[in-house]
């Protein structure tokens, strides 16, 4: 017996198996390449923005070169230079805490109302009502985040007369619990039925089964949901644009104006003086290790609680 | 939980069940003809029958599980001793609760160590004394046969035990509220034959105490360890199929002198 095939087909065969894995190897590139590229960039170049001051200082104008940081007064023996010799000055502590104080508190809004939707589409039967709820969900989650701007603007922004932190936070309440009430839903979709039964046959009540059987079950992907959901909300511009509105000042104040770090990417990356678009970068940069190390941080947490 | 004006389910010391014209339904359409059945107390009763039969939906019916599934619904009269579980005012989870129902899967909550798989009930039940919990819990991986394997691994996940194993953490956990009757819907089928010996033993061990019944599509197994058993066919209504109990009688009787040449059929394995 041999194990040599000398079937006619075979070196077709071969062929058209090594030109599909091709395709999948070049489809694969496609898609990784620019996302490694732009995290590469974000890195080096934001990374370069990065001192003491950019996490311990909020906004100060920059200053062209041949005047005094600390005066403002022309230094003597210099001559003022061109745009692109002005120096940033300054930090993003402002944005930190203004990004982290309105999405922490959409997260704490939108994750009861998120949780409990989604546990209501998923163990509870079918009826119109949730297939109609269902639909409204994806259609929000799928709305331009700058119609849930204008709708935070129209609806809280005027009616208090007042943009503010606490605006921001529910405009992003908004784009975030359709994430988590799906998310939920399909995470205790994949709950066996069998689980749910053995509750309910040693005469459990419903909730009782839910809470601590069937969630417990599920919350690895229930925290995923709600880290999709905070990433979103954290790295949101236009809603927060038209309800917070931005603050130079370190600003603990819900009910007034706040600074968020998508807000100030944007505004650095408009700044005529190249020294600022750096800024940008660096704000850029803290966004993304501020969405990588929350999630890195639940992660870990929910291992340990799952052991 | 019960209130003094809704009727409670009584308990004593040997625990039966009657069945009279019940009728299962999924939506619209009649699961199983309107049948009678009589569980009596010390007694394994086995429901058998080719698939599609409805035993295991009848079996449901008896501790009000059968309406957890979606737009299914019961109609007739199942009582415990002399109560009506489907009368209105009781409160089916407490009918769970002195009816207990092991299933075809082992079930080892996976978010709960072993022995919270078992005091799980216990707890539910409104016990709070840590002695009490760990006194009930022993006994019932004991009744189980379990707790020798498990003794000195009781705060590790249910996970981590063999199908056998969790099989009867599934069984202990049942067990430990001391439920009237025992239901359990074909427990061995997902077992290797060592381990379905050992339920077997445990359910054998189980009937000085308690009324058991079993579905079982291993017609050896109904042989081995039932008093009495049930026989299902399917039949078809104008081409619709619905379950039939053709047969009911003590085992030996059963499998020696059928009165329905179906069940002759069934048991020769000459149907399905």
């Amino acid at each position: 017996m041999t194990l040599e095939t000398n079937m006619l087909t075979y070196p077709r065969r071969r062929r058209v198996d090594k030109a599909l894995r091709g395709c999948t190897l070049v489809a694969t590139a496609l898609a990784i390449v620019p996302l490694v590229l732009i995290i590469a960039y974000v890195l080096i170049v934001g990374g370069a923005a990065l001192n003491r001051d950019f996490f311990t200082q909020t906004y100060r104008p920059p200053v062209p070169a041949g005047v005094d940081p600390l005066t403002g007064l022309p230094i003597e023996g210099m001559e003022e230079g061109d745009l692109s010799q002005v120096q940033a000055r300054g930090g993003v502590l402002h944005g930190i805490v203004g990004t982290l104080m309105v999405t922490i508190t959409a997260l704490l809004f939108s994750l009861p109302i998120g949780i409990l939707a989604g546990i209501f589409l998923a163990e509870y039967p079918d009826t119109p009502f949730n297939t109609f709820i269902r639909f409204c969900s994806d259609v929000l989650s799928g709305a331009p985040s700058i119609v849930i701007g204008v709708v935070g603007f129209t609806l809280i922004v005027r009616q208090t007369g007042t943009y503010s932190g606490i605006a921001g936070a529910i405009a992003l309440t908004f784009l975030m619990v359709p994430t988590i009430t799906r998310t939920t839903e399909e995470i205790l979709k994949l709950v066996p039925n069998t689980v749910r039964e053995a509750a309910m046959a040693m005469g459990a009540p419903m909730w009782y089964s839910t809470l601590t059987v069937v969630v417990p079950t599920a919350l690895t992907g229930i925290v995923t949901g709600a880290l999709l959901a905070f990433a979103r909300g954290a790295g949101e511009t236009a809603p927060l644009l038209l309800t917070i509105q931005g603050n130079s000042n370190l600003s603990f104040n819900m009910l007034a104006p706040l600074a968020a770090l998508p807000i100030l990417t944007y505004k650095y990356i408009e700044s005529p003086f190249p020294a600022e678009n750096q800024l940008a970068w660096g704000t850029a940069f803290v966004l993304m290790m501020l969405v990588l190390g929350v999630n890195l941080l639940v992660r870990i947490t929910t291992a340990r609680i799952k052991r | 939980m019960a209130v003094a004006t809704q009727p409670t389910l009584a308990t004593q010391t040997a625990h039966s069940m009657t069945v009279r014209g019940l009728k299962p339904f999924y939506g619209k359409r009649l699961a199983v003809q309107a049948l009678d059945l009589d569980v009596r107390p010390n007694q394994i009763l086995a429901l058998i029958g080719p698939s599609g039969c409805g035993k295991s939906t009848v079996l449901r019916c008896l501790n009000r599980m059968h309406e957890l599934v979606p737009y299914a619904h019961a109609e007739g009269l199942v009582k415990l001793d002399d109560i009506n579980i489907y009368a209105p005012g009781i409160d089916p989870a407490l009918v769970r609760r002195k009816i207990g129902m092991v299933f075809q899967l082992p079930i080892a909550l996976r978010t709960r160590n072993i022995y919270e798989n078992v005091a799980v009930g216990l707890r539910l039940g409104g016990i709070k004394n840590k002695a009490e919990l760990d006194t009930r819990v022993e006994k019932a991986l004991r009744d189980a046969n379990l707790w020798d394997e498990v003794k000195d691994k009781l705060h590790l996940s249910g996970m981590a035990l063999s199908g056998g194993q969790q099989q009867r953490l599934s069984i202990a956990r049942t067990i430990a509220v001391e439920p009237d009757i025992m239901l359990f819907d074909e427990p061995c089928s997902a077992l290797d034959p060592i381990s379905t010996l050992r339920i077997e033993e445990l359910l054998l061990s189980l009937r000085q105490r308690y009324t058991i019944v079993i579905v079982t599509h291993n017609m050896q197994q109904a042989a081995r360890i039932s008093d009495r058993t049930a026989v299902f066919m399917v039949e078809k209504n104008d081409d619709i199929p619905v379950g039939v109990l053709i047969e009911e009688g003590p085992t030996e009787q059963i499998f020696s002198t059928p009165k329905d040449p179906r069940t002759e059929d069934y048991i020769s394995g000459r149907v399905g």
